[in-house]
């Protein structure tokens, strides 16, 4: 990657998540049938943040879920298959309401794909989406509920998300893309 | 590793230690899929699949066609008995009709060795061999391997015991092939006659003397009699084969505790197994046909993957 810029830094990344976590409680009446479902891979760490900070702000502990949505995708026979890991979905999500989580939403193809598989698992009250960053280009009518950042990208462009359980390090940073 | 180098899966021999593995951890990420209510994901909508089993076979061609059900695949099943190869057709005929329908994938299962070779070469749909006389069987090795990594955690350091008619085994053949790549030890154990010559060629030593090899092994992989062979007088007498290479409860007491007993069916109780052993928690015979689904999953969406490499994955969110 050449001239990544950051647009987040760690500090940056942890205020979005804990306001996003006061939002999901202020419009779900304070997390009652709530739960949480992470896109692989990073989406995972962060609804697992974002049920932490719900336990410090209300005292609950929401259920969390993992999801590839792999099974899902309408591309398959396209390019190469990605490598699809574990889906666990160890709750009921019937009347639940479910909000999907992801690091970086872009054409929603992705959460497309994702609430195709939830709704496999059940009927759920609502599926919403939380998102850290949302960088635009949409080619399907979807649209986060909880967004951490809007940042503004050229389609060349690539969005970097980094969390500290995964990499390391931590933070967004957006830079032309190698591949192109 | 995200994709398989070829169009088709013919046998374990072709395959890298880096595509078995491949395999076996996307059949982990289908195996979810049977613990669903709905058991059923839309991944293969509108491909088509053509089971064609020229030679009896009920659990491998369920298997599959289960596998196909839950990808949301089209299946037609061509058996043996309904077909037009008992109005003569050649296996290159029936090739070109079924080529003419536009199948995404064909499963094979021939009496001939190298039949699945030969449509691979003639169709451009995938082809996955499904048995190609006693050549190989390679869905068979990799859902074996996977079940063995359910239950000992890995397979690498393993030392696994197959034992009975090596020479007519289609699931000797790739298993060893299997398990000596993913860095398992192999020890084929039975009577001579029915040893193939040069075996140990392939990496496996060989035992003729079931109660001494049987205590190191972690794995006791028994094989079928395959009693329709019986006129061939391989050995002296069912009798006679099961006193020597049957496992029974005495020589399983021989055998480490943590051994478990594997058999890809159909079992003959009272001939390689007795009845106790087949119902005993450490005989993970069942097992196996349940991985056989997941693993069968993984291998139709690896194939029916393929194109061109690039990550779509990251771009396409």
């Amino acid at each position: 990657m050449r001239q990544a810029s950051e647009v987040m830094d760690g500090p940056a990344v942890s205020r979005a998540l804990r306001r996003i976590a006061h939002e999901i409680l202020e419009r779900n009446c304070g997390g009652r049938d709530v739960a949480l479902v992470g896109l692989r891979t990073r989406g995972v760490y962060l609804a697992q943040r974002l049920t932490s900070e719900i336990a410090k702000i209300e005292k609950i502990e929401l259920p969390v879920g993992e999801l590839d949505t792999g099974f899902y995708r309408d591309d398959i026979g396209l390019a190469a298959n990605p490598q699809v890991e574990k889906t666990e979905i160890p709750f009921d999500v019937n009347q639940k309401h479910i909000i999907v989580v992801d690091d970086v939403l872009y054409t929603g193809r992705t959460i497309r794909a994702a609430m195709d598989a939830v709704t496999d698992f059940g009927r759920p009250a609502t599926i919403q989406l939380a998102v850290l960053v949302d960088r635009g280009h949409r080619e399907l009518p979807i649209r986060p509920d909880y967004v951490g950042k809007n940042v503004p990208t050229s389609r060349k462009e690539r969005v970097t998300v980094h969390l500290s359980e995964l990499d390391g390090d931590e933070g967004v940073w957006i830079g032309e893309d190698e591949t192109s | 590793m995200t994709e398989l180098s070829s169009k088709d899966l013919l046998g374990i021999e072709d395959l890298s230690k880096g595509e078995i593995e491949l395999i076996l951890s996307t059949a982990e990420s289908f195996a979810e899929v049977a613990t669903r209510t709905i058991k059923k994901v839309p991944t293969l909508r509108g491909r088509t699949v053509v089971n064609l089993f020229l030679e009896p076979s009920t659990r491998t061609r369920t298997s599959f066609e289960l596998a196909c059900k839950r990808l949301s695949a089209d299946v037609i099943n061509i058996s043996g008995p309904s077909s037009s190869a008992v109005k003569g057709e050649s296996l290159k005929d029936t090739a070109k009709t079924i080529e003419a329908m536009h199948p995404d994938v064909v499963v094979v299962r021939h009496s001939a060795a190298g039949s699945a070779r030969m449509l691979a070469d003639l169709m451009a749909a995938s082809i996955v061999n499904a048995g190609d006389g006693s050549h190989e069987h390679p869905t068979q090795a990799l859902l074996d391997a996977f079940t063995i990594k359910k239950h000992l955690g890995c397979v690498a350091g393993l030392h696994v015991g197959i034992v009975g008619d090596i020479a007519h085994s289609r699931v000797a053949r790739s298993n060893i092939a299997a398990l000596t790549k993913l860095g398992a030890e192999v020890t084929v154990i039975g009577p001579p006659t029915l040893m193939p010559a040069c075996i140990e060629d392939l990496g496996v030593r060989v035992s003729y003397d079931f109660d001494r090899a049987i205590g190191d092994l972690d794995v006791i992989y028994l094989l079928r009699i395959q009693l329709e062979r019986q006129g061939r007088a391989l050995f002296p007498s069912l009798r006679e084969y099961s006193s020597l290479f049957g496992l029974n409860v005495r020589r399983l007491s021989l055998a480490k505790e943590s051994a478990i007993v594997m058999h890809p069916g159909p079992m003959n109780r009272g001939v390689e197994i007795s009845g106790e052993v087949a119902d005993m928690d450490r005989a993970v015979i069942t097992d196996q046909v349940a991985n056989g689904i997941a693993t069968r999953m993984a291998v139709l969406y690896l194939l029916v993957g393929g194109g061109e490499t690039e990550s779509a994955a990251d771009q396409g969110r």
